[in-house]
């Protein structure tokens, strides 16, 4: 691990060195020709799409895991279980090519009926309305992500005490509120790791993304149009004909993406421990 | 308000699997009733038809009358739900919410029923905890996990969440067989103070316990390995320990077998 870190470092700082831009705030990304770049713009379209990713996936995901877990007749439960795993190993490369082969040209449509209706909220403005857009990008990315959280947080939910939801039934809780007081606040450390696994795929994700968006510089909350690029999309267009400066930027720029990735399971695991002595880890 | 519970001819079943058949008694209402038997002889089973838990385990089913002062529990437009709140229930292991603090376990089933005021939801939490002889022992940690507790003071945690709904009846299976002898007479006093209010039903392995606290006590045993369990006799509980009417009970009770 270490010592990856440092031959990555070694190999970023030559390309640091001559950069004509500040690395943190520039927004351009021309190392080869102007060796002006900076992270700035594709550090923000990488959030801003996985974290969308994660808003559409989560929910969803959670849902059908409890619905597997603690609604399917058991049959149903076993045969979608098996589809979600099944879902959650094919490879991110298949979810890509299905984005832009089907989604790109049929969600056009959608895209310009938001941007109409709701194009006074800022996230939905814009004029050049596109299915090369983030929002695009983030939908393919949480259908990726989605069987992947829905299947840790079914094993999750599965492993919820029995006797803690009889505690709960023998109370006078409905199904639903048997759920709400004993499987949710017990499963929630393993959905938030779920869904932090989740957002590390969305954010590494490379391919996907790439073929998806159109690998602009520029930071703008437009989701709708067609603008947007991530580190790893970045990464994946422009490693093959890079400058040995260009090669140091991109390496610099998938350590920012490591540290990114650090930073959010961090904050996950402190989330997590702030609750540890509710988490039943004890009993 | 303590109700009296009437069952006549309950049969409950696990699938195909007869656990117990035809049992048929009156649980007198302010008293404390309890049932004895071999292990297997379905006491579990037969308390948790009493407030329809055991239809909760897929394949369950139940046949039979079961009355709460005159309510069918089991009539087609009862709510499983809302027989649940009439008759509350202790489990053999205490198993208060990890996830709550000791306040919120025993509010959780006062949420059920819609928002109340924080300062009426304090009250009912502090006489359910008086009630439960635990609130001396909590109320400077009321926001600290229930799960930290003590084996005996998560049980009676555990009660004070079941009364804090205010039900007719309380079930307890075993409710002392993982408790250390203190936590288990603090209980069986716990018991008595409670039968004044509630209906209580216990389901006990110990003898001694069962002469201590209860009226009247019924006799579960099974006529052979897979066979359904049935009630044998049930009668005053003094009764049942000195002189019972069937050879069967004086074998149990004497430690002849079982
Ligand atoms: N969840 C279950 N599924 C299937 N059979 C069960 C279940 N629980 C209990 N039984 C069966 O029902 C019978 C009565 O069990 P139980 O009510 O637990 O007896 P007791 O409480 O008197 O020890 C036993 O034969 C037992 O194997
Ligand atoms: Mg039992």
């Amino acid at each position: 691990m270490a010592a990856i870190a440092v031959f990555l470092v070694v190999e970023a700082v030559p390309a640091l060195r001559v950069n004509k831009g500040d690395f943190f705030s520039e927004v351009i990304w021309d190392p080869n020709g102007t060796q002006t770049f900076g992270i700035a713009a594709l550090a923000f379209g990488t959030v801003i799409s996985s974290l969308l990713a994660l808003v559409m996936a989560l929910p969803v995901a959670v849902g059908v895991a409890l619905f597997i877990s603690h609604y399917a007749p058991r049959r149903l439960a076993g045969l979608l279980g098996y589809v979600i795993d099944l879902l959650a190993a094919v490879p991110s490369v298949v979810y890509g090519l299905w984005g832009v082969v089907f989604l790109v040209p049929f969600i056009t449509g959608p895209w310009k009926f938001l941007n109409e209706y709701l194009g006074w909220i800022p996230l939905f403005a814009g004029d050049s309305v596109a299915g090369r857009s983030v929002l695009t990008a983030s939908v393919i990315l949480a259908v990726m992500i989605l069987p992947i959280i829905a299947a840790i947080s079914r094993e999750v939910f599965l492993q919820v005490p029995r006797s803690h939801e009889e505690a709960a039934l023998a109370l006078g809780a409905t199904r639903w509120e048997m759920i709400r007081m004993a499987v949710l606040p017990f499963g929630r450390p393993g959905v938030i790791s779920a869904a932090m696994l989740g957002l590390g795929r969305a954010m590494g994700e490379t391919i996907a993304v790439a073929l998806v968006l159109p690998a602009t510089f520029g930071i703008s909350f437009q989701i709708l149009t067609a603008q947007g690029n991530s580190i790893a999309a970045n990464i994946a267009n422009g490693f093959g004909e890079a400058t040995p400066i260009g090669r140091g930027a991109l390496i610099a720029s998938g350590l920012v993406l490591f540290a990114i990735t650090l930073v959010v399971n961090i904050a996950a695991r402190l989330v997590i421990a702030r609750r540890k002595e509710f988490s039943g880890a004890a009993a | 308000m303590a109700k009296q519970i009437t069952v006549s001819g309950l049969d409950a079943y696990y699938g195909s699997h007869k656990a117990i058949e035809d049992v048929s008694m009156t649980i007198e209402p302010a008293s404390i009733t309890a049932f004895i038997g071999p292990s297997g002889c379905g006491k579990s089973t037969f308390l948790r038809t009493l407030n329809r838990m055991h239809e909760v385990i897929p394949g369950a089913r139940v046949q039979g009358k079961v009355m709460l002062d005159g309510q069918d529990l089991y009539a087609g437009d009862i709510e499983p739900v809302s027989v649940r709140r009439m008759i509350g229930m202790v489990f053999q292991r205490p198993n208060p919410f990890p996830t709550m603090s000791i306040y919120e376990n025993v509010a959780a089933g006062l949420r059920l029923n819609g928002r109340q005021a924080k300062s009426k939801t304090d009250d009912v939490v502090e006489r359910s905890l008086r009630g439960a002889n635990l609130w001396n022992e909590v109320k400077d940690r009321l926001n600290k996990p229930g799960a930290g507790l003590s084996g005996g003071q998560q049980q009676r945690l555990c009660i004070a969440r079941a009364i804090a709904v205010q039900p007719d009846v309380l079930l307890m299976d075993e409710p002392c067989s993982a408790l250390d002898p203190i936590s288990t007479l603090a209980i069986e006093d716990l018991m008595v103070e409670l039968k004044s209010e509630f209906t209580i039903v216990i389901v006990t392995h110990n003898m001694q316990q069962a002469a201590r606290v209860s009226d009247r006590t019924a006799f579960f045993n099974l006529a052979g390995q897979g066979q359904p369990g049935k009630v044998i006799e049930m009668d005053e509980t003094s009764r049942i320990f000195t002189n019972p009417s069937e050879k069967a009970t004086e074998d149990y009770i004497t430690g002849r077998f079982g």
